[in-house]
């Protein structure tokens, strides 16, 4: 019993994520509304985003920015200890992710306003509707 | 054996990029420049290419370090045989289309030229970036650079379907783009690195980890994804049919090999032989799979009415050879595929450029439409017939050799379903083409719908363009052996069957 | 569809859970994440590129690549939503009878007149355009913004340049730039925005901030280093190599806050419009 307390206590950030990535992925495959996918595919990169971060944690860490004592310049390699700083690599993945993420939901949403021009309805059965019948 | 810092290989993927911007700024000052500057910019990366080609060649796998920090600290560019071959294949397919492409372009696009242009080779950077790095990271930004330069060009295209079709690939794409990032998080939390060398040296001791398993399983499906293996093609048929002709033609031939160069970058040199055939036993199915995906884009190919979806048809099976081949797990088979990835990416650019030529004569692409064309646009008929024959597998056309290749590997590998499926492929494909032959050269007095006025030949540029990637496809045959010898065969890891 | 999706996600749920099993628990200490490269660049930021915030440092330095791509993903999304959505010109067939004509507000009243034929212009300082009869007056929020918005811009350019010590960054700062901007579209409206930066300048300034990252890329190329090899540009600039690493960033830096900003403005501006540039939200 302790052992699955444990368990659960040390990963549920991990499971967390694992199901809000999962609840994006049905909104972008079951969903009927356009802006209801895309607002899904907005919460499945969100929650990989979260997944990153949430790796590069440690206990008892802060932010990874080097404290340098006053009235110093710099600091020496042996005197800054790693334990302290939280993993900076994650968070400079994600900066990078984040940027993709909202760039592709920028040209989605205006790919999906020309849809709309067209067809005047964002249902994505109405609209398969209106091409087969042409 | 190393060469440091040969500057080619950074010239290749920043001067596309750099002038991008360029062209973009001269669309709002004087329009006049936006094309040669792509010329010119699409040339020096075709010559970089070349230069890198014969580098690697003579002296041995490339390496650059970016920013001048060594791996695993800074990323770093990685570039063996295979990375040299496919960029000399892209750089070239991209710079065929753009002289190409001048007349669709001015005809459809006229007063948004310069900001195509500038897309246009964002694409080709993408493209070359995501051949010639060795970080995995590196890889999904500037897959993802592709990838919105391709549905923005897609959407672009036949104003009723081409933005449904784009959208649907956006969706389709996020999730095959973010199943790979997710593959690589994990590979990241169990071995701390994201580069490829470096993960293949942490990888031969994880072997036997379940972390390790699911994030090969997520980076093999989202490369999938985005390759378009049957049964997760279904974007591909509406996206490239309506994206805009000139679009249409280079990232058809382009993106789908670029992903399998990625997979078979991703299979052995950073999880290895060991691991894809020892240790994890999915290479029967992935061949079964393949061979599904082979018989299905044959079949729909057959009921197709137009000449463009049945060509983005022959890409899904076309997808399944090159996919089969690597997984067969013999040293022919992944000759056959590495062979399949540079011939197919010239067969379906001249197939695509000769649908062009048609599309800007005749306009309406239906199968009914082709009676008697040869008679009145003969250099696109040849061209058409030659690279038909390519895909169907007649010697010399370079078709012929990498499918013997794959034909024998399947008979090595005793995979027989394989083996049949490529035999009914060219039956299925002998088919299809005599069709559009017998139409085009036999079928008498046909009575031709165009929106577009007198038919009459394509325009010459359009015309040279055909005529030299036709003739490359039968010189690439007559070369087969050399090619084989000099590219191919020095890249496969030792240790395959 | 909504049972294969129901199917597909509880597959691919059970998958990367049963996954997680093996990894390393929830902020611990040593992970093969934290060991393997990270160790690195905690320890020898300061030292070889004299930036005490991590973040910075590897994201414009060590892994500077990545970022010059990430910028020109914004690029081409910027590039994508001009070139999908723009359309020149009025198509004055689709709007409705009764919103047709100019429309002109009487400042001190709060009234509005509208003009039916749109070849009458009223000059006078107590009547403004306004795009419909739906926009309210809102007097407390245009004084509000008026006054808020330089100090937006003045943080922005705080975020941008203190980011090598303090959490910040040409991406941050850059957004909250652009947002500054988007907050005078929204409001006074659309079009008293695009007088203050039209999109020519738009397009030519998300191309400058590309072209200021990768152009000192090349400037170190030329000096005899590798591509984005800061420490060459201490042959020109008068300090040693850490300390022009230091500044590279920071160039490239302003590279890219320039270009975050110019790219979330025509973002902005094309959806909202739907490209006609003329009235907005």
């Amino acid at each position: 019993m302790q052992h699955i307390f444990q368990e659960i206590m040390g990963k549920y950030n991990y499971w967390l994520y694992i199901v809000l990535m999962m609840i994006g992925l049905y909104g972008m495959i079951a969903k009927n509304n356009l802006i209801k996918k895309l607002v899904g595919m907005n919460i499945f990169q969100t929650a990989i985003i979260l997944f990153y971060i949430s790796i590069g944690y440690k206990k008892g860490g802060t932010l990874p920015i080097i404290e340098i004592p006053h009235g110093h310049h710099s600091i020496s390699p042996a005197a800054i200890d790693i334990d302290k700083y939280i993993n900076p690599l994650p968070h400079v993945l994600m900066l990078t992710a984040i940027v993709v993420s909202v760039a592709t939901f920028g040209v989605a949403v205006a790919v999906a306003l020309k849809i709309y021009k067209e067809y005047n309805t964002l249902e994505e059965d109405e609209i398969r509707m209106r091409l087969r019948e042409r | 054996m190393m060469t440091t810092d040969n500057v080619f290989a950074v010239l290749l993927v920043v001067t596309p990029l750099v002038c991008a911007f360029f062209v973009m700024g001269l669309h709002w000052v004087d329009r006049r420049w936006c094309y040669p500057l792509a010329v010119i910019a699409n040339g020096i990366s075709f010559i970089s290419a070349v230069e890198i080609l014969i580098s690697v060649v003579k002296h041995g796998t490339i390496h650059y370090r970016l920013g001048g920090w060594r791996p695993p600290i800074g990323i770093e560019y990685r570039i063996d045989l295979l990375n040299a071959v496919v960029l000399v294949i892209v750089s070239t397919v991209a710079l065929v289309n753009l002289f190409a492409s001048y007349n669709d372009i001015s005809r459809e696009l006229p007063e948004k030229k310069g900001t195509f242009y500038s897309l246009y080779l964002l694409f080709l950077t993408g493209l070359l970036g995501v051949v010639v790095t060795g970080d995995l990271f590196n890889l999904y930004v500037l897959l993802e650079i592709t990838s919105l330069s391709a549905y923005s060009q897609i959407a672009l295209g036949d104003v009723r379907r081409g933005p449904f079709a784009s959208l649907n690939y956006i969706f389709i794409g996020v999730i095959g783009a973010s199943f790979y990032l997710l593959g690589v998080g994990y590979i990241y939390i169990m071995t701390g690195s994201l580069n490829m060398a470096d993960v293949a040296h942490l990888l031969t001791r994880l072997h036997y980890s379940q972390a390790i398993f699911v994030a090969f399983i997520f980076c093999m499906v989202g490369v999938w994804i985005k390759m378009a293996l049957f049964p997760l093609h279904i974007w591909l048929p509406n996206a490239y049919t309506y994206a805009p002709t000139a679009s249409g033609r280079v990232i058809a031939p382009l993106m789908t090999k670029v992903m399998v160069y990625v997979m078979i970058r991703l299979m052995f040199t950073v999880f290895g032989i060991t691991y894809l055939f020892k240790v994890v036993h999915i290479s029967q199915f992935v061949v079964w799979l393949a061979s599904v995906a082979i018989i299905y884009g044959g079949l729909m190919a057959l009921s197709q009415n137009n000449l463009k979806k049945m060509l983005t048809y022959i890409i899904v099976s076309e997808i399944g050879y090159m996919v089969g081949g690597a997984w067969l797990g013999n040293k022919l088979g992944l000759t056959g595929a590495i062979l399949h990835i540079i011939n197919d990416a010239f067969m379906t650019f001249a197939l695509f450029l000769a649908a062009g030529n048609f599309a800007y004569r005749l306009g309406e692409l239906t199968l009914d439409n082709f009676n008697d064309i040869f008679s009145k646009m003969p250099w696109t008929m040849a061209g058409f017939v030659v690279a038909g024959l390519s895909i169907i597998g007649v010697p010399p056309t370079c078709g012929f050799f990498s499918k013997w290749y794959l034909l024998l590997g399947a008979f090595a590998a005793r995979q027989y379903f394989f083996f049949v499926a490529l035999i009914l492929s060219s039956l299925v494909n002998a088919i299809l083409f005599f069709r559009i032959f017998e139409k085009g050269l036999f079928g008498g007095g046909g009575h031709h719908v165009s929106v577009r006025g007198e038919i009459q030949e394509a325009p010459v540029n359009m015309i040279i363009c055909l005529g030299l990637i036709s003739v490359g496809l039968v010189v690439l045959g007559l070369y087969a052996g050399d090619i084989v010898n000099t590219f191919i065969i020095p890249f496969i890891p030792q240790g395959l069957g | 569809m909504k049972k294969l999706g129901l199917f597909v996600t509880i597959i691919c749920g059970a998958i990367l859970l049963y996954a997680t099993g093996e990894f390393p628990r929830w902020g611990e200490v040593r992970s093969p994440a934290s060991l393997h490269v990270s160790p690195h660049y905690i320890k020898y930021s300061v030292e070889e590129t004299d930036v005490p915030n991590i973040v910075t440092s590897v994201l414009a330095d060590y892994r500077g690549f990545d970022t010059m791509f990430e910028t020109t993903v914004i690029f081409c999304a910027g590039l994508a939503c001009f070139l999908l959505l723009r359309v020149f010109g009025r198509d004055d067939e689709l709007t409705p009878e009764e919103e047709k004509g100019i429309f002109y507000r009487h400042l001190p009243t709060g009234i509005v007149i509208q003009f039916k034929k749109e070849d009458v212009e009223i000059r006078h300082k107590d009547f403004e355009v306004v795009d419909s009869k739906l926009v309210p007056y809102d007097l407390i929020i245009k004084t509000a913004c008026r006054v808020l918005i330089p100090f937006i811009q003045l943080f922005a350019l705080y975020v941008v340049a203190h980011g090598d010590f303090s959490p910040g960054g040409g991406f941050q700062g850059g957004v909250i730039f652009g947002a500054s901007i988007i907050l005078l579209a929204i409001a006074f409206n659309l079009r008293s925005a695009i007088e203050k930066i039209n999109e020519k300048l738009l397009g030519i300034l998300s191309a400058l901030g590309v072209f200021i990252y990768a152009g000192i890329g090349w400037l170190c190329l030329l000096l005899g280093g590798n591509f984005l090899d800061y420490g060459r540009l201490a042959s020109i600039l008068p300090v040693d190599p850490i300390r022009a690493r230091a500044l590279g960033m920071l160039g490239v830096e302003i590279g890219v806050g320039i270009a975050v900003m110019a790219v979330m403005i025509i973002i902005y501006i094309n959806i909202a419009s739907a490209g006609r540039h003329d009235e907005g939200l």
